[in-house]
């Protein structure tokens, strides 16, 4: 390719100029086919939905962000207690893994009218489907952290009249934790996933309820802001997720790049 | 001397009564101070040695004595080194080296009150090994043959009676390996540690160690047990001598014999 120039960085500047070719594209396609709106709505119809509506999508937009992290929180404290509990034992791992394996296969979105019969419909379900959604990843991550621990490792702190506990602080927790900080990407990315199924299903406010609203009184430029803004959110916390995994596990970063 | 390790008659089998018999009638012992090398055909059982003594296994048959007792449970008078010297990557070389501190009974419970008298056994231990002034760096920013140097700070740091190294220099070039057999006499010669050294080279066991012991092919047991009569300390050049070479080339020809009765 070409040599590097002064000035532009064009690799940086690369997901700026990709986003904003799309956006042309799109707006052109839409003008010179003359799409009706209905169909699909230009991005400058959309910026003009979200302003139109903001009130009610800023409202809807902070309840899905609230059932998403309450539901993404659970998921860490149960994701990480049930990985440390399978990462611990064998016996524990052969008689858990199946199972979850088997409730993990069961597609979430089949749950919620359970959750509704239980909860009612409203922000509880949402919570709980993003939960169910998202610990899984993190309950493997932090078990393959633990189960991968060097034998020699362990040997040599046997040896020394280690405790299983001991092993496990000393060696193993600290080792699953990039698994664990890796998993938070994919888990807060599924909480999302979670919480917006299940308020399109079952509930009375958030993004997916609102854009279902929409739907149904053919506003198609509403919901496509609802999609605009579903993307913003994802986006912000997936990036969120990975600058902590950046922070908290630098070591494993750069223990991989140097090589030993 | 006194023994400081005997193994006598012992068989270990893994899985269970129909399982693999790893090592079958393995006897031998090793006396206070000395250096021991094990040689023998790969898959004999010489890892299988180093785990019945520091008590990470215990045999079916026979019985492992450290010390004066019988191994029951792991001893923690002894340190242990592997091929891979598994530094932790997120703690420093010192703390790495601390490590077993916090684990061992003895001293887990004076870590943080002498944390400066620690800190500057450790810093002597890496003197010792040619790694002054390492101890803030973390293992990943030293080489192959600096980690396995820690690793031997790490085995150390406890003050082991015993010290067991399992191939500790196979993954390193050679002259790497040359610099850390010089490391490894000299730590012997001044600390006074008692150390079995296992190992698939000839030359290194010739070189460090004052008895060897050859194993058979699966199931391990001795077959021949050697003294090694040059004074120490030795330098490398011994290495190039005639009568270096003999003892090399007749072990040569124990293990092959071993190696083709498999
Ligand atoms: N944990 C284990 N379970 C079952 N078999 C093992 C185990 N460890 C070693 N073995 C077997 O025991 C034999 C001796 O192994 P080892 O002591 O590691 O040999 P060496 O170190 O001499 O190469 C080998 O055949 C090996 O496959
Ligand atoms: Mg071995």
């Amino acid at each position: 390719m070409s040599t590097p120039r002064a000035g532009i960085d064009w690799v940086k500047a690369a997901p700026w100029l990709y986003t904003a070719t799309l956006f042309v594209v799109w707006e052109a396609a839409v003008r010179a086919f003359d799409i009706p709106q209905y169909i699909l709505p230009a991005p400058t119809v959309i910026a003009g939905a979200i302003v139109q509506y903001w009130s009610a999508i800023w409202k809807n937009s902070l309840q899905t962000l609230y059932t998403t992290l309450a539901g993404f929180v659970l998921a860490v404290v149960g994701g990480l207690a049930l990985g440390i509990l399978v990462g611990w034992s064998r016996f524990i791992y052969a008689g858990l893994y199946p199972l979850m394996v088997g409730f993990n296969a069961i597609p979430k979105v089949a749950l919620v009218p359970v959750l509704v019969i239980w909860f009612g419909i409203g922000t509880i379900p949402a919570v709980l489907t993003a939960f169910l959604i998202a610990f899984f990843p993190i309950v493997v991550n932090v078990a393959t952290g633990l189960a991968t621990i060097e034998p020699e490792m362990e040997d040599v702190l046997r040896a020394l009249g280690a405790r299983k506990m001991d092993i496990m602080l000393k060696v193993g927790i600290p080792r699953s934790m990039p698994y664990f900080f890796g998993s938070l990407k994919i888990a807060i990315t599924l909480a999302f996933v979670g919480s917006v199924i299940s308020e399109t299903v079952a509930a009375n406010s958030g993004l997916g309820h609102m854009m279902l609203g929409a739907q149904s009184q053919f506003n198609v430029p509403l919901v496509f802001a609802g999609l605009v803004m579903l993307a913003i959110e994802g986006i912000v916390m997936y990036a969120i997720m990975a600058w902590i995994e950046m922070r908290m596990t630098g070591w494993a970063h750069r223990s991989q790049t140097m090589g030993a | 001397m006194q023994p400081l390790v005997t193994i006598e008659h012992v068989d270990m089998r893994y899985g269970g009564p129909e399982g693999l018999l790893a090592v079958q009638d393995l006897t031998l012992s090793v006396a206070k101070g000395e250096f021991a090398a094990v040689v023998g055909p790969s898959g004999c059982g010489k890892s299988t040695l180093m785990k019945l003594v520091t008590g990470l296994y215990i045999p079916q048959g026979g019985s492992v004595v450290v010390a004066g007792e019988r191994v029951t449970k792991p001893v923690s008078i002894v340190g242990m080194a592997f091929q891979n010297p598994t530094m932790l990557p997120w703690r420093t070389t010192l703390d790495n080296i601390l490590l077993p501190l916090e684990v061992v009974q003895r001293h887990r419970g004076r870590l943080r009150a002498h944390k400066a008298e620690y800190v500057a056994k450790a810093e002597a231990l890496l003197e010792t090994v040619g790694l002054k002034g390492f101890g803030q760096k973390f293992p990943w920013q030293l080489s192959g043959g600096m980690q396995q140097r820690a690793n031997l700070c790490r085995a150390l740091i406890h003050e082991p009676d015993l010290l067991m190294l399992d191939e500790p220099f196979g993954a390193l070039d050679s002259f790497t390996r040359e610099e850390l057999w010089c490391v490894i006499r000299d730590l012997h010669a001044a600390q006074g540690v008692t150390i079995v050294l296992v190992t698939h080279d000839l030359r290194e066991a010739v070189f460090l160690a004052d008895r060897i012991f050859v194993m058979s092919a699966r199931p391990g047991r001795v077959i021949e047990e050697r003294k090694v009569p040059f004074a120490r300390p030795r330098d490398l050049e011994i290495m190039y001598e005639k009568e270096f070479n003999d003892v090399v080339h007749e072990l040569r020809g124990s293990i092959a014999d071993a190696r083709k009765a498999a």
